[in-house]
């Protein structure tokens, strides 16, 4: 399987990255020495609990927050060292898609033109080849254009709104897209829709992914590889499939366990490790799990664990991964 | 089989909106014994807060309803509204998917937990503070006593819900009503708080009834499944009985559509196609035709009851219901 090594030369590679947000007089340690690859056609999946640093983590990858350090390789360019007309180039190469679909349309303009907008602003000036590519997307996304072109975003269910996202990240031909949550808000029925969808377009586009969620299954639905954050810092990387049947790290078990099953002979486990995570204006030294860890001792509170490699392909940040 | 604890009889919400009106519970009968929990499914829009609304009595004033709601002996609906607001907070409680809903910003935790449990029973001032520290622990809130000084935007997410969960508890409610309690909160913290209220439930033979759109957090945790669609119940059955053989199409769809943990990465999803009907514009036939891969020309011309075959306590509404035993059924 070859879809399962990082190729000699990864579109992104992130290194070390570090992002913090200043709140009063106390730094928030959002993402805290985050490194991973992402090949050329791959779906990288990132996973983690609420406020571990996942957005924070996507937007500093496409600078629409600026790391405090570390590098973003795309394509071999450093986008932290890029600024002006060179990042603006750059940034037509890389995408974002929202969790929320309806808060990310602006209510007051025609769907023709919220997805032209990014044609206009790349300065495509020739009106009838702006229509053409719009028209081209939103029936890639499976929605009529003469329909839907000329309507407003409150006429449309959650569903469809994501749709329109999608086709407007899709309208400059990017290579890259960060999709941030882009199925939590919508429900189960319509969720396979907009997950298959994605896996389309990505096939018809030839697109790079890193897809941001918190359901493992959805992202596992997706995922050529999948990381696995914990306040800030990455746990353990690998292939979706093996992370999944032998998670290496304490917390990524945690999660599997977690997961509520729909077959009621799986009975839930009772009382998954307890606790909540720590804040990441103090995060705990060491290892950030080690609050919440069964197998934390003294060596977790004093040494940062660093990703290892545990199997082929697999990472875990742990001193004493599970066998 | 003992008299149900509460019964859900012919109830139907209609709603007045702009766009006509708006049938959001369609003629639903539900029914829950004491110590039994019920969990209703069904997508966004379904009707599952509006029912709950409707025992509990917390309907939109525009609202109306018909049918009745037999609690312990009497019919809400025909309650004096005194009798009603003495009923909820003590035999009747609720938790709701945003624990503000239920909480108040500017008390403190314990004084929201105390003026509760003085409101419904005869406790004096320390007795009260005393059993609310007993509940906050019995919650998991660690270091309670410290919490009852503190105000719910301290708190995080999931301890609010502990919270809010721990003054539903207060007063031993006969029935807890629980609607999306986890929607809004982490996996990890989901599974702690269904823990929580699986615990409480068994500990005080208390009713329940677990209101959710993901089907995996009501199959290990429900007696009994309800699912609804465009404000009907659809199919209704005991848990394990459901999974193993569901009857209705609709069911089926809303299983196969979730992702799974066992299958392997870019395998397509059996997506459902297409999305519920507008409620304010009903369909003669059933609801769920425009999308049914097995509708037929009878689906969209009448209305299929809630009927049973094999088993009585296994109910569906569908004219074409799928993995009936041999020669059983439509
Ligand atoms: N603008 C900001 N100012 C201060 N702190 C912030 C800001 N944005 C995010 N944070 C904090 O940084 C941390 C990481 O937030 P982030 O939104 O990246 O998490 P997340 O993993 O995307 O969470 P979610 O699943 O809830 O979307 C959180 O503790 C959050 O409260
Ligand atoms: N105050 C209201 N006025 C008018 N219509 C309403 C009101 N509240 C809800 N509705 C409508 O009633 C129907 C049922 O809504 P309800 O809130 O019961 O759905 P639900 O199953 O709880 O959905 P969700 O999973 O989104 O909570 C929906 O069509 C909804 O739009
Ligand atoms: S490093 Fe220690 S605390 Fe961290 S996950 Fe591994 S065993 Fe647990
Ligand atoms: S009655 Fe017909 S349309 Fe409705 S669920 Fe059954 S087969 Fe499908
Ligand atoms: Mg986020
Ligand atoms: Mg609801």
């Amino acid at each position: 399987m070859m879809q399962l090594a990082v190729r000699a030369e990864p579109l992104l590679n992130v290194d070390n990255l570090v992002v913090e947000y200043g709140l009063g007089n106390k730094t928030v340690h959002a993402v805290s020495g985050v490194s991973f690859q992402v090949a050329r056609g791959e779906t990288l999946g990132l996973v983690g609990e609420s406020g571990c640093g996942k957005s924070t983590l996507g937007r500093a990858v496409l600078q629409l927050r600026r790391a405090k350090s570390g590098r973003v390789l795309f394509d071999g360019e450093d986008l932290t060292a890029m600024e002006g007309e060179a990042l603006r180039r750059m940034r037509r190469r890389v995408q974002l898609i929202f969790q929320d679909p309806i808060a990310s349309l602006n209510p007051r303009r025609r769907i023709g033109d919220i997805v032209a907008e990014p044609l206009i602003i790349a300065g495509v000036k020739d009106a009838a080849e702006r229509k053409r590519r719009v028209h081209e997307v939103l029936s890639a996304v499976g929605l009529d254009p003469d329909l839907v072109a000329g309507r407003l975003p409150h006429e449309f269910s959650g569903g469809q709104c994501q749709r329109i996202c999608i086709a407007r990240s899709l309208v400059l031909n990017p290579e890259f897209i960060v999709c941030d949550e882009p199925v939590s808000a919508l429900d189960v029925s319509i969720r396979a829709q907009i997950l298959n969808l994605l896996e389309e377009m990505k096939a018809r586009f030839g697109l790079t992914l890193l897809f941001i969620a918190h359901d493992l299954a959805v992202v596992k639905a997706v995922s050529d590889r999948v990381a696995v954050m914990y306040l800030g810092r990455l746990c353990e990387v690998g292939p979706s499939e093996q992370l999944f049947a032998r998670p290496a790290h304490p917390y990524t078990e945690l999660l599997l366990q977690a997961i509520p099953v729909p077959d009621p002979d799986v009975r839930p486990a009772e009382s998954v490790a307890g606790g909540e995570p720590p804040s990441p204006i103090a995060p705990p030294s060491g290892c950030r799990f080690r609050t919440r860890c069964p197998r934390a001792d003294q060596r977790c509170s004093a040494e940062i664990p660093e990703l290892r490699q545990v199997a082929p392909g697999q990472f875990a940040a742990c001193h004493h991964p599970l066998a | 089989m003992s008299a149900p604890l509460l019964t859900i009889a012919d109830v139907t919400v209609e709603l007045p909106t702009p766009r006509g009106n708006l049938r959001a519970v369609d003629h639903v009968d539900l029914s829950l014994e004491a110590g039994r929990t019920l969990g209703i499914v069904g997508e966004s829009g379904c009707g599952k807060t509006m029912l709950s609304r409707a025992v509990l009595q917390l309907l939109p004033k525009k609202a109306k309803l018909t049918g009745r709601v037999m609690f312990d002996g009497q019919d809400l609906v025909r309650l004096a509204p005194e009798s009603l607001r003495r009923l909820r907070g003590r035999d009747l409680a609720v938790v709701f998917q945003d624990p503000m809903t239920s909480l108040n910003p500017v008390l403190t935790i314990g004084t929201q937990l105390m003026e509760t449990i003085q409101e419904h029973l005869e406790l004096d001032a320390p007795e009260a503070r005393k059993r609310s520290i007993e509940l906050l622990a019995a919650v998991g809130i660690p270091a309670p006593e410290q919490r009852l000084g503190q105000y719910p935007h301290q708190c995080s997410g999931g301890m609010r819900q502990r919270i809010a969960i721990a003054i539903a508890l207060s007063c031993e409610p006969k029935l807890l009503i629980a609607d999306e309690p986890t929607t809004a909160l982490d996996v990890t913290i989901q599974a702690q708080i269904l823990d929580l209220l699986a615990r409480e439930q068994r500990r005080r033979h208390m009713a329940m009834i677990i209101i959710t759109h993901d089907l995996g957090v009501v199959a290990g945790r429900a007696d009994e499944v309800a699912v609804m669609y465009a404000g009907r119940v659809a199919e209704r059955a005991p848990t394990s009985a459901l999974f193993k053989r569901m009857h209705m199409p609709y069911t089926e769809a809303l299983l196969a559509a979730i992702p799974k943990l066992d299958a392997a990465p870019h395998t397509p999803l059996p997506a459902i196609s297409g999305r519920p009907p507008d409620p304010t514009r009903p369909l003669r036939g059933c609801s769920f035709a425009p999308r049914c891969r097995y509708a037929t020309g009878r689906c969209r011309e009448a209305k299929p009851a809630l009927t049973s075959a094999e088993m009585p306590d296994h109910l569906y509404a569908c004219f074409h219901p799928i993995q009936m035993a041999e020669g059983v059924g439509a």
